[in-house]
């Protein structure tokens, strides 16, 4: 498996040699989706080298800017190592396929195309909580609360809250820098947002907002990984995120690998056997990544396993990295999400017993707010020095975007009963939660129906990862293309229908296995007609490569 | 315990960030105590109580509710040109503010910011290359841009950075955090902070002789902590020099609109660098900086910037194009802010009147502030402090007497940082010392901003005049100065 993608990878940088120099292309992102990084693997060396090798041939065939101080060969290796496929190869052929469609609509076979590669879900039409935005156009523009006119277009428990918030911001000034760690008010809604949900205490200074989940993250591994012997626990599947920021910190990712037959089931054997291989190379595993529920795999935890993993953690002394950004998206009434922080409380394992990073983001759940680039870390179990040393690192960066902070703040204390916008809030929340429940179904069904395809429920989350058994005749075509086989799969599946996937690849998988993972974010009225185009696809894709 | 202290990253230890220091610390405890506390640390207008510009919020609220675009009463709330913007920027997401944009930023508002750059250059010369919108970056604030361009540098300790010292922690902070070396260059404060291309060479060879390979040159124009602004002359030597010793040029140049003196105004690299045409204009990579935080936006909140790669080659381009994706898009509504901001209402338009009033308004006290500023503390005894060109800060320097030196010891305290706690402790000034910035050894510095309110400035400089009166009249026992 992997002779054959460093093959592949040989023979891509042999034919880009060959090619011309070509401005603003994307060569070098396809070339670098078809390494590994080395982590995973017990040649750890092979790729980087083959790589920074071939990169100043590539840069040297570009004479014009050989005498330039930044070039290919001279920057960060550890960035060129990284790789992110959710915005990868495949999502730039479907941005030139939009842009052609523009002029030349009959060139092709459908006539949109439909973004299931990444969960953006208010890009594919999902409305904003309409409470949640008052409150920030109030915000915004704090002179509308001075107008009288503004109760006939506002809510009236958005015009308080409005108040509300900004008597907690230190002279009502939206446009200033906050305290690194966020306003303090808006930390005490959270932390009382937190305690509502676990039925245990949390202290708003343990919460560090941020632009995103995505800087807490790389927070802490800037924190813990201090070079390649420094190891963390990923399980794989992973959201990429984690490979590539621990790749950037030039860390180890440590894999250890989800059960797809039993759901996508997270075995403690499987945990310590990993943390075992990787010691007896000489890196020392930090910390365990726990996505729940999972991305790309879409599984929620049950208590009793989150209970172990607990232990496992505390036994171990690794910090427990929970990525929790999913929590508001379950989907089956048989499971429920458990925070590990109140699993690790109602063990009885208070601060001294457990360090525990616990991630949220306003990117996801009902109110899908992406572009706002707004979420927290609760950091517990740590240290009074080590805490110091995370708010300095936050204090580089001073401070993450205010409106941000409003918003991760509204969404751990959304409207109550009684309040004016209550139901209108609970009907969009039910309409969004349940249309979505809906849509996974309908997804997971169509799939599993196709011809060597079987595909785990999506219990949360907003991710099907589907495994395709892939005829051999199609892996070698896509040899023969010097692509990965899903990858293969899925620029095809993206030629004839339009529909933009990631190919399993990208977030790793049992060798020879294939996935890829699509989104259930379409709106609803669009999915009959992607089940109708994927399974005709699907077909004619078997009908040409079946063995 | 999972993580301990002796177990953290070293150069996450190493790092030091005084903006937000000790002396931070203590005035934010000091305020919890009731007392009332004047915060010049941070370049941070509006918590000083600078309103916000009233077009731009009146756009960006219409964005975070476009519902209010469907309801017929809005022009009640909101004048016409800020809805047609505000429908205008819409158009240019996919989703709205709560959609992730393109990793770059909106494709749109990457080119009003170079159609912004486009213009600025123009003025002087006709023929040069348009400013390409592919390589303009929107960013959370220039900070990001900055770390994200120093860690596509820095290899490792091998690798060395020119900074200015003082300087911005910022750059030190980030050097730090990725594990390569600051190399200072001393600007020459009796010279009114003046950048000496003769010291930038000694740098260079200095930091050779120690086996480093230096690889950028940071610039800060307008400065901070300094205030200069670089003379063209100056900015042509700078590039012709990068261009020599093969240095890719960062220039930060986030207080662009903050210049507050007629001589020198502000004129970016990028429009030096193509001024000066071949072999410089292809030769030197150059990224600058800009952000909605500083000029008379100061809109900090926000976290909106961007930055420009001029030279840098598509496939260096690709590799910081990959890095940014990992953190899926910039905040959308600091985007469409740097739009506003590269694009502000024009002559004629609705809002033009109050905007322009706004804006000139805020500029002009500014200009008054600095004046007020640097004069209040150069007649102070003790205390030289040259003119704020631009930029938000004064940055004087305290000739401390050795009674002060010896008390500082015995307090276990940088001396700087001992005069600066007793000014916040007499005052509730909290200011940041100048070791957190750089000095010459043996000098010693404050930096403030100029931002407090224009009606409390004479108030605030009385009030240092007192404090420091009865600490040169303490510490100063007539055996002489700390050396200037």
């Amino acid at each position: 498996m992997r002779r054959f993608v460093i093959g592949q990878a040989k023979n891509l940088i042999d034919q880009t040699r060959r090619r011309p120099p070509q401005p603003h292309h994307h060569n070098n992102l396809r070339l670098l989706s078809l390494l590994r990084p080395p982590a995973s693997d017990t040649t750890p060396v092979s790729s980087p080298r083959l790589f920074s090798s071939s990169s100043s041939d590539m840069s040297g065939s570009d004479s014009s800017t050989s005498s330039l101080p930044v070039t290919l060969d001279s920057i960060n290796p550890k960035v060129l190592k990284c790789e992110y496929a959710v915005r990868g190869e495949i999502v730039s052929i479907a941005q030139r396929l939009q842009d052609d469609l523009k002029t030349n609509k009959d060139a092709y076979p459908f006539d949109e195309i439909i973004y299931c590669n990444i969960g953006n879900p208010q890009s594919l039409g999902q409305q904003p909580i309409t409470f949640f935005r008052e409150v920030l156009a109030l915000c915004s523009h704090t002179a509308l609360l001075d107008e009288s006119a503004t109760h006939g277009l506002f809510s009236s428990d958005s015009i308080d809250r409005a108040w509300k918030i900004l008597d907690q911001i230190p002279g009502k000034a939206t446009g200033a820098y906050s305290h690194s760690q966020g306003i303090k008010g808006l930390r005490d809604a959270i932390a009382a947002g937190i305690e509502a949900r676990d039925g245990f205490p949390a202290d708003p200074n343990d919460i560090f907002m941020t632009d995103g989940a995505s800087p807490g993250v790389h927070m802490m591994m800037q924190l813990l990984i201090s070079s390649e012997k420094d190891g963390i626990l990923c399980p794989i599947p992973q959201y990429p995120l984690y490979s590539a920021s621990i790749a950037l910190h030039g860390g180890s990712l440590v894999p250890y690998y989800l059960d797809e037959a039993s759901g996508w089931g997270l075995e403690i054997s499987e945990l310590k056997k990993q943390l075992e291989d990787a010691k007896s190379k000489g890196i020392t595993v930090r910390a365990l990544a726990v996505i729940n529920p999972g991305n790309p795999t879409g599984q929620v935890l049950s208590e009793e396993n989150q209970r172990d993993i607990v232990d496992f953690c505390k036994k171990e002394g690794l910090v427990l990295l929970a990525d929790e950004v999913y929590q508001e998206n379950v989907y089956v009434p048989d499971k429920k999400f458990h925070s590990f922080k109140k699993v690790a409380r109602s063990m009885g394992y208070g601060e001294k017993d457990i360090s525990l990073v616990s991630f949220q983001s306003i990117s996801k759940g009902y109110y899908g707010e992406c572009g706002k680039r707004g979420g927290y870390m609760e950091v517990t179990g740590f240290t009074s020095d080590v805490r110091e040393q995370i708010y300095k690192v936050a204090s580089v960066n001073l401070c993450s975007n205010i409106s941000g902070q409003i918003l991760a703040s509204l969404v751990m204390s959304p409207p109550k009963p009684g309040d004016d916008s209550y139901d209108s809030y609970i009907a969009e929340k039910e309409g969004i939660l349940s249309s979505l429940a809906t849509r996974a179904k309908t997804l997971e069904e169509a799939l599993n129906k196709l011809e060597g395809v079987t595909c785990n429920r999506a219990e949360g989350a907003m991710y099907l990862f589907p495994c395709i058994n892939l005829p051999q005749k199609a892996i070698a075509a896509a040899e023969a293309a010097k692509t990965a086989p899903d990858a293969f799969y899925c620029k095809r599946l993206l030629n004839a229908t339009g529909i933009v996937v990631v190919p399993g690849s990208g977030f790793r998988q049992v060798p020879g296995t294939w996935h890829f993972r699509c989104t259930i974010l379409p709106q609803e009225d669009k999915i009959p007609a992607i089940v109708n185009r994927l399974t005709e696809f699907h077909k004619s894709f078997m009908d040409e490569f079946r063995d | 315990m999972a993580l301990e202290y002796d177990l953290l990253n070293e150069n996450v230890k190493k790092c030091q960030y005084a903006v937000r220091g000790e002396l931070y610390l203590r005035a934010s405890e000091l305020q919890k105590e009731g007392k009332k506390i004047i915060f010049t640390n941070v370049g941070n207008p509006h918590a000083l109580g600078q309103k916000p510009l009233t077009f731009p919020r009146q756009v960006v609220a219409l964005c975070q509710a476009p519902f209010l675009l469907d309801d017929p009463n809005v022009g009640m709330l909101f004048p016409a040109d800020a809805i047609a913007r505000a429908k205008h920027y819409l158009s240019l997401t996919s989703g709205g503010l709560g959609a992730y944009s393109d990793s770059r930023g909106l494709p749109g508002v990457r080119k009003e910011v170079a159609e912004f750059i486009q213009r600025h250059m123009f003025v002087v010369t006709v023929c040069f290359p348009h400013s390409d919108p592919e390589l303009i970056f929107l960013t959370d604030g220039a900070s990001k841009g900055v770390m994200q361009i120093l860690n596509c540098v820095i290899r490792g300790e091998g690798d060395g950075i020119l900074v200015p010292v003082p300087q911005y922690p910022l750059y030190s902070a980030t050097i730090s955090l990725l594990g390569g070396s600051l190399v200072p260059y001393y600007l020459d404060e009796s010279e009114n902070w003046g950048l000496d291309v003769n010291n930038l060479r000694q740098s260079v060879a200095q930091a050779r002789s120690q086996g480093i390979s230096v690889r950028a040159m940071v610039i800060i124009n307008p400065g901070n902590p300094t205030g200069q602004c670089l003379s063209e002359a100056n900015l042509k030597e700078i590039l012709k020099f990068c261009y020599n010793e093969k240095l890719v040029l960062l220039g930060d140049e986030v207080y662009q609109q903050n210049i507050y003196q007629d001589e020198r105004p502000f004129i970016s690299s990028k429009k030096v660098l193509m001024d000066m045409g071949s072999p410089f204009s292809k030769g030197v990579q150059l990224v600058s900086f800009h952000t909605v935080s500083k000029g008379y936006w100061g809109e900090c909140g926000q976290r909106g910037g961007y930055f420009e790669m001029t030279n840098i080659p598509p496939r260096v381009v690709e590799e910081i194009y990959k890095v940014a994706s990992i953190a899926l898009s910039p905040n959308v509504s600091a985007q469409i802010f740097m739009g506003l901001m590269v694009s502000p209402p024009k002559p004629g338009d609705i809002s033009y009147d109050q905007f322009a009033r706004e804006s000139k308004g805020i500029l002009e006290s500014l200009r008054r502030r600095a004046k007020i500023m640097t004069d209040g503390f150069n007649s102070c005894k003790n205390v030289v402090c040259n003119f704020t060109e631009g930029a938000m800060y004064s940055f004087p320097q305290i000739r401390l007497p050795p009674g002060a030196l010896q008390a500082a010891k015995q307090a276990g305290k940088v001396p700087d940082v001992f005069y600066c706690l007793k000014l916040l402790e007499a005052t509730g000034i909290s200011t940041v010392p100048g070791s957190g910035f750089g000095q010459k050894e043996g000098v010693f510095h404050l930096r403030t901003t100029i931002l407090p309110a224009e009606e409390e400035m004479p108030e605030i400089m009385d009030s240092f005049k007192k404090f420091n009166d009865e600490f040169m009249a303490q510490y100063d026992n007539g055996f002489g100065y700390s050396r200037m």
